[in-house]
C-alpha cells in the first residue's frame, strides 16, 4: 500500500468517466424519463376523461332513448284519441245525415199526402157540385154555395 | 503459476507474488500499470455500458437492457435526491459514476485468483493484481476528486469569503483566540472525509483478495500432498461461500462510496 504517481492517473480516469456520463448519460436518461413521465400522466389523463365521456355519453343516449320512447307514446296516444275522434264524428255526422233523410222524407210524404189530399178534396167537391146540380137540374152557382160547397168538401176529406 | 516464473512455491511467495503491482517508474512516479489499464478498461466498458442503455432510452416502451440502465439510474438519482434538495444533475452523474465503475472494479475480485495473471502471463507481464480498488492509489484517486468536488460545492454555496470565514471561525466561535483551534478542527474534518472513503473501501477489497489467497493456499497444500486432498474441498466450500458474501461487500462498499460522497458535499453547502 504505497501511494505513487498511479494517483494521478486514476484522477485522470475518473475525471474523464465523470465528464462523459455527465455529458452523454445522465442527461439522456433524465430526459427519457422526465418524458415517459409525462406520457404515463397524460395517457391516464386521457383514460378517465374518456371514461368520464363515456359515462356522460351513456347517460345522455338513455336520456335520448326515454324521450323517444315518451315521444312515442305520445304519439300512439295522439293518434288513439284522434282516431276516436274520427269514429265519433263520422258517427255523429252520420246519424245527423240519416235524421236529416227521415226528415226530408217524412216532409215528402206529408207534403205529398197534403197534395193529394188537397186534389181529392177539390175533385169531389166538383163531384158533389156535379151530382148536385144534376139532381136539383139546375145549375149551382159555384159562387153562391162555395162556403156550403167547400165545407162539404172538408167533411169528406175528414171522413 | 509462480513456479512459471521461477519462484520458489511457499505460501508466502504466492501471497507476495500476488501482491505485487507491475510497475514501470522509480520512487513516487511509479506507475501501477495493472491499476490504470484495468480502470481505465472498465470504466470505459461502464461508460460504454451505460452510454448504450443511455441512447436507446426514450419515452416509449423500454427494452429489458434499457429497462435495467433506468432501473440503476433511477435507484441513484433517489439516493442523491434524499440527500440533496436543489439542481442535482452534476451529483446525479457524480454518484452514477462512482456506483457504477466501483462495481464495476470491485467485481474483478470474483475473476478466479490466478486467472488474469495467467492471461497477463502470456504478454510477458510477470505481475498482475487486476482489483484496481484494493490499490490505495485507485481509491484515494475518487477519494481526492470528491475532496475537490466538496470545496468546489462549498464556495459556491458561501462564495470564497464566506467559505474562508468558516475556516476560522466555525465551529468555536469567531473569537481570534479561537481561530486556530477552529482552522486545525477544519483541516482533521475536512481531510477525514476522502482519508476515510478511500480506506474503507482500499481495506474491504484488500481484505477480500487477502482471504481468497489464503483459501486458494488450501488448495495448493492439496496439491502439494496426497493426505491433504481433502484440503481441495475445503478450498471449493470455503472458495464459494467467500465469493458469495463477496458479492454483498462489492455492492455495499460501491454504495457507501456513492452515497457518503454526496452526503459530504450536501453538507458542504450547508451554512454553520
Amino acid at each position: 500500500m504505497t501511494i505513487n504517481a498511479t494517483f494521478i492517473g486514476q484522477i485522470l480516469v475518473f475525471a474523464i468517466l465523470l465528464w462523459f456520463i455527465y455529458k452523454f448519460v445522465t442527461p439522456a436518461l433524465s430526459q427519457a424519463l422526465n418524458e415517459r413521465q409525462k406520457k404515463i400522466a397524460d395517457g391516464l389523463a386521457a383514460a378517465e376523461k374518456g371514461q368520464k365521456d363515456l359515462a356522460e355519453a351513456q347517460s345522455r343516449a338513455e336520456g335520448v332513448i326515454k324521450e323517444a320512447r315518451d315521444r312515442a307514446n305520445q304519439i300512439i296516444d295522439q293518434a288513439n284519441r284522434r282516431s276516436n275522434e274520427i269514429v265519433d264524428a263520422a258517427k255523429g255526422t252520420a246519424q245527423h245525415e240519416g235524421e236529416r233523410i227521415v226528415t226530408t222524407a217524412r216532409t215528402e210524404a206529408a207534403t205529398e199526402a197534403n197534395r193529394a189530399r188537397d186534389t181529392l178534396r177539390r175533385e169531389v167537391g166538383s163531384l158533389v157540385a156535379a151530382g148536385t146540380s144534376r139532381l136539383l137540374e139546375r145549375e149551382v152557382d159555384a159562387k153562391t154555395h162555395a162556403d156550403l160547397l167547400d165545407k162539404l168538401a172538408a167533411e169528406i176529406g175528414r171522413g | 503459476m509462480a513456479a512459471e516464473h521461477g519462484i520458489e512455491e511457499t505460501p508466502t511467495a504466492y501471497i507476495v507474488h500476488h501482491l505485487k503491482h507491475l510497475q514501470v517508474g522509480e520512487g513516487f512516479w511509479t506507475w501501477h500499470v495493472d491499476t490504470l489499464f484495468m480502470s481505465t478498461l472498465l470504466a470505459i466498458v461502464t461508460a460504454l455500458f451505460l452510454y448504450a442503455g443511455a441512447r436507446k432510452a426514450s419515452a416509449g416502451v423500454p427494452s429489458r437492457f434499457v429497462s435495467f440502465i433506468e432501473m440503476i439510474y433511477e435507484f441513484v438519482d433517489g439516493q442523491v435526491a434524499d440527500v440533496y434538495h436543489g439542481n442535482r444533475a452534476f451529483l446525479v452523474a457524480v454518484a452514477l459514476s462512482l456506483f457504477t465503475w466501483i462495481i464495476a472494479m470491485n467485481a474483478m475480485d470474483l475473476i478466479p485468483l490466478d486467472a488474469p495473471g495467467y492471461i497477463a502471463a502470456l504478454f510477458g507481464a510477470e505481475y498482475w493484481r487486476v482489483l484496481p480498488t484494493a490499490d490505495l492509489n485507485g481509491t484515494i484517486a475518487m477519494a481526492i476528486v470528491i475532496l475537490f468536488l466538496i470545496i468546489g460545492a462549498a464556495i459556491r454555496a458561501k462564495g470564497l469569503k464566506g467559505y474562508a470565514h468558516e475556516w476560522i471561525t466555525a465551529p468555536f466561535g469567531g473569537n481570534p483566540l479561537l481561530w486556530i483551534p477552529n482552522f486545525a478542527l477544519n483541516v482533521v474534518e475536512l481531510l477525514a472525509k476522502p482519508v476515510s472513503l478511500s480506506m474503507r473501501l482500499f481495506g474491504n477489497m484488500y481484505a477480500g483478495e487477502l482471504l481468497f489467497m489464503l483459501i486458494a493456499l488450501l488448495g495448493m497444500a492439496a496439491a502439494l500432498s496426497l493426505g491433504g486432498s481433502l484440503l481441495f474441498l475445503g478450498q471449493l466450500i470455503a472458495g464459494a461461500a467467500w465469493a458469495i458474501f463477496h458479492v454483498l461487500i462489492i455492492l455495499l462498499q460501491a454504495y457507501i462510496f456513492m452515497v457518503l460522497p454526496i452526503v459530504y458535499i450536501a453538507m458542504a453547502e450547508e451554512h454553520h
